[in-house]
Formats: C-alpha cells, sequence, structure tokens
C-alpha cells in the first residue's frame, strides 16, 4: 500500500501534465495538478526544517566529531526561523508604540535583514570568492599538455581566457580587418557560439531523450526506484 | 642540472616543482587586488566593445514601447551577487529610463531580498516619480521551481496572489491587464542556476508560441549551456561580469548621450570596474599553466633522458 499510492498518483498526475499540452480539455486538470504541486512544495520546506533539526539534534545528543557545527547550525536556523516568522521589526509600529520591535520587518535594521546583510551575503559571497585560489591552483598542477585532447583543450582555455579581458585586445586588436575573425575577443565569441553550441545541442537531445524514456518508465509505473527501497511491504 | 638531462632550468623547474600553493594563493589575491586598488584610486575602467548577445538585450529593452510591462525573475542568491547584480542593475536602468513597467519575482528564496535592494539602488534612488505598484511591484518569492512558471502561464494572480508587502494582485494597477505570462512581452531572468533561465525558455518562452521575448544575465557557469538557445528561443544574453561590463558601457553610453554632461555614478560602473581583477587573474592563470606545463615537460624529457 505505501508503495501502490505514490506510485498511482505519479500515474495519474504525470499523464495529467503531460495531457494538458496536448489536448485543450485537459488543461484545467494541468492546472490543478501544477497548483497541487505548489502547495507540496511549500510544505516541503517544513518537511526539509524538521530533517534538518532531526539531524543535526542527534548529532548534537551523541555528541558525534564536529558537534559544535551541528549546534550552530541549529542555533543560526532557530534564529533565523524566528526573525523571519515573528515579523521582528526594528523599531516600534506608530499604532502600537509599547510594542518593541512591532514595526515593519521589511524596515532598514530590522532583524530578519540584518541577519541577511550581516551574515549570509558576506559567508556567501566569500564562499564563492574562495574558488578562485582554488582553480589557480589546480591549473598549475593539473592542466597539462598530455595529449592532443588536451592540447586543443588547452589552446581553447587560452583564447577564452585572454579573449573574455582587454588582454585579447591588446594582444590581437591589431591583425586588419580581413582577419578580424582572428582576434581574440572575436575568436573566443566563435568558440562559444559554434563549437560550444554543436556540443551542447547534442548533449540536450541526448539527455532529453533520456529523461522522456526515464519518465515513460515512471509513467507506466515500471520503474520504481523513485520511490526509495524503503517500505517495500 | 642533476637530474634533469643537462636542462639549464633545472633549478627553475626544481622550484616549480616544489612551490608550495600558498604562493599561488598570494599571486592570485595580488592579482585581484592589485586592479581593485588601482581602479578605486583612479577611477579608470577598461574600454569594453559589446558583443552581438549584449546588444541584443540593449535593443531588446529599447524597443520595447514605452510603458511597455517587463517581468523580471530574479533566480540568484549573494553568492552569484559578484557577477549579477551589476547586470540586474543596469537592465532595471534602463527599463526605468525607458519608462517600462516593471513586475519583479524570484524563484530562488533569497532572490527577492535581491530585488528589495535593487529597487532601492536604482529606482528610489534616481527615479523617485515611479510608484510602487504604479510602476514596478516585487511579488517577492515563490516556491514551485518549473511548476509556478506552468502555473504563471495560465493564470498570474494564481501563481502570485499577493506582492511581498501583502497587496492582493488583483489591486495592484501595474498588473492591470496582466492575466498570464505571455502578457509581458518581456522577460529578464538574472539566472545563477536552477530553476533559472533554461527552465524559463523550456516552459515559458517555447509554450508562448514566440509571444515572449526572453533575455537573460547569467553567471560564466551557465554560459556555455544557454548558447544552443541563442538568439532563437533567447533573444539576448550577458555572459557573466563580461557580459555585464560590455551591456553596463551601452547603458551608460546611452543615457550619457541623452542627457548630456551627466557623470555616472560608481554604482552604475560596477561591471566594468571588475573587468579589472578579471584581467590580472585570467593572466595569473595563463602564466600558471604555462608554467606547470613547462615543469611538466621538463619532468618528462628527465625520465626519458633517465631510462636511455
Amino acid at each position: 500500500m505505501k508503495r501502490m499510492i505514490p506510485m498511482w498518483i505519479a500515474i495519474v498526475a504525470g499523464f495529467a501534465m503531460l495531457f494538458s499540452a496536448f489536448f485543450p480539455v485537459t488543461e484545467s486538470l494541468g492546472e490543478i495538478f501544477g497548483d497541487m504541486f505548489n502547495v507540496v512544495a511549500a510544505i516541503a520546506f517544513i518537511l526539509g526544517a524538521g530533517s534538518l533539526a532531526k539531524i543535526n539534534l542527534a548529532k548534537v545528543s551523541r555528541r558525534d566529531p564536529g558537534w559544535g557545527y551541528a549546534a550552530v547550525t541549529l542555533a543560526c536556523f532557530a534564529l533565523t526561523l524566528a526573525a523571519g516568522l515573528g515579523k521582528i521589526g526594528a523599531a516600534p509600529n506608530p499604532k502600537f508604540a509599547a510594542l518593541a520591535w512591532s514595526g515593519d520587518e521589511r524596515a532598514e535594521g530590522a532583524l530578519f535583514g540584518w541577519i541577511y546583510e550581516s551574515a549570509l551575503v558576506p559567508i556567501t559571497s566569500t564562499m564563492f570568492a574562495l574558488l578562485a585560489f582554488y582553480v589557480a591552483s589546480a591549473a598549475f598542477r593539473a592542466f597539462r599538455a598530455k595529449n592532443i585532447d588536451a592540447i586543443l583543450l588547452l589552446s581553447t582555455a587560452f583564447i577564452v581566457l585572454l579573449g573574455r579581458t582587454f588582454a585579447g585586445v591588446v594582444l590581437t586588436g591589431w591583425f586588419p580587418d580581413w582577419a578580424s575573425g582572428l582576434r581574440l575577443e572575436n575568436f573566443s565569441v566563435y568558440i562559444m557560439q559554434v563549437f560550444n553550441t554543436a556540443g551542447n545541442r547534442a548533449i540536450i537531445i541526448g539527455i532529453a531523450l533520456g529523461v522522456a524514456a526515464t519518465s515513460l518508465r515512471i509513467l507506466l509505473g515500471v520503474d520504481r526506484s523513485w520511490m526509495g527501497t524503503g517500505g517495500s511491504k | 642540472m642533476d637530474g634533469y638531462g643537462g636542462i639549464q632550468v633545472s633549478g627553475f623547474v626544481r622550484f616549480l616543482e616544489s612551490l608550495d600553493r600558498r604562493w599561488i594563493y598570494l599571486a592570485m589575491a595580488i592579482a585581484v587586488a592589485g586592479p581593485i586598488i588601482y581602479i578605486g584610486l583612479t577611477g579608470k575602467t577598461l574600454p569594453e566593445t559589446a558583443t552581438p548577445a549584449a546588444q541584443a538585450v540593449f535593443d531588446a529593452i529599447e524597443e520595447l514601447p514605452s510603458g511597455g510591462h517587463v517581468l523580471f525573475s530574479f533566480d540568484f542568491d549573494p553568492a552569484s551577487g559578484g557577477e549579477l547584480i551589476p547586470m540586474a542593475t543596469s537592465i532595471v536602468r534602463q527599463c526605468a529610463a525607458r519608462g517600462h513597467k516593471m513586475v519583479f519575482i524570484a524563484l530562488w528564496p533569497l532572490g527577492a531580498q535581491l530585488v528589495d535592494e535593487t529597487i532601492k539602488r536604482v529606482i528610489t534612488a534616481d527615479y523617485p516619480h515611479m510608484k510602487e505598484g504604479v510602476d514596478y511591484i516585487n511579488f517577492g518569492y515563490q516556491a514551485g521551481n518549473e511548476a509556478v512558471m506552468k502555473v504563471m502561464l495560465t493564470d498570474f494572480a494564481k501563481a502570485f496572489p499577493n506582492s511581498s508587502n501583502g497587496t492582493p494582485t488583483t489591486q495592484i494597477p501595474v498588473v492591470h491587464g496582466v492575466t498570464r505570462a505571455s502578457d509581458f512581452p518581456l522577460l529578464v531572468t538574472i539566472s545563477a542556476g536552477y530553476p533559472g533561465a533554461k527552465e524559463w525558455i523550456q516552459y515559458v518562452v517555447s509554450s508562448s508560441g514566440g509571444r515572449i521575448k526572453m533575455v537573460t544575465g547569467c553567471t560564466g557557469v551557465q554560459t556555455p549551456q544557454l548558447y544552443p538557445y541563442y538568439p532563437t528561443q533567447l533573444t539576448g544574453m550577458l555572459g557573466a561580469i563580461k557580459g555585464a561590463a560590455e551591456y553596463e558601457s551601452i547603458v551608460n553610453d546611452a543615457i550619457c548621450k541623452a542627457h548630456p554632461g551627466t557623470t555616472t555614478p560608481a554604482k552604475y560602473l560596477e561591471a566594468q570596474r571588475r573587468m579589472g581583477p578579471q584581467l590580472g587573474a585570467h593572466l595569473l592563470m595563463v602564466v600558471l599553466i604555462i608554467l606547470g606545463n613547462i615543469a611538466f615537460f621538463a619532468q618528462k624529457r628527465a625520465a626519458a633522458g633517465a631510462k636511455s
């Protein structure tokens, strides 16, 4: 039963969405399932929050290695959740002057905005910026012209790296008009538009065929792996 | 020279082989910080020439009659802000200058805050005559990814029943006459991944039968994945900070031409300023790859010499 009900929900909802794209009669049915999906997606946040709390609380209670990080995660989660759900404002609402923090939660200085500005933005930006250092180190140690394929890859990388900066203009900007296609800034665009597009289209078509085949297997109830291995009885 | 078959650069090769990665990190820090400091002190930026993809974004916004509706989807978070915020700023600026009606949504949870910031940075600061609800509106974040797009195709108000400040959609003048996604002649998505530009093309642009034009500003990682859709499904594209800098320079030129004597505020030069550090970082990468290969071939030659 635990597997039959989800399977039939997937089959009915999947076929409804599929037919709604082809038959106008079933369009409204597709809309209903689309709305239901949005509701489920919103509820999934509660599920996600519960899962985060469960995993991290277990780590803290067992004193697993790194349980301190789990405690920090839980504390930050609780604080952000309270700030967001509690709509904590920066100042009292003029209508309820006696109530502290009752003002507009979107106003400057409100707790939720402060967490976003002072913690989230710097942390995520720093994590992203660190990539430059790792990529530089990897380029020095791993990017080797070992064979023809690697040489082609390296040459393309040089053209794109230089073509996407002013260095391309400095190095090849003097090329005459009849050879303007060889200027690095133009050549890098050519590589992206021709070679990259051709390769990517082939991949996209391949993926689309694979997705269609897998979807059909799920819709027909042949593939049930998406339900996981638990609760098979 | 020992161990390298008589190669004169053996000392140098040994140095490269044993180079601590922290020196590379330091070199990268200098390559990035140097141009940032120089540009910060002098205010000078590198000249940009627009590629057709960036020019197409500008043209799509210019060709829309003044007062036309533009749907913005902020599908990114602060992690990608370095690349995407400058392009979002410039696109909103061009739309505001053209007097377009702007409707903002976000399919990423943190996109809603980025919308608020962009509105404050551009519209509130430089176009104070534009009124919230009349000229622009932020509908905030909606969960559901592609399902939100599907619902928007048939009923916009159902996908976004309220604005981010709680006003019912039916009471917002800027969306009067908008019943579905295809009522927006232009869709702008600032995209960092999933859901993003690719999903908008697949679920909205393709389904609208060509009624919606779409332009995007996307991260460098996404750019190669989106080229297959350009220029048919995707009218224009700003790829990474380079695309942002090209587009920014076109918008700044156009606005300066329309209002001679005005100077461009620093917030509208962010993308062009960031091309300096990008130049430093890219040049360093090229140098590192060359040095790495010198060490590799010297080692290979030495190994071959030792065998023979």
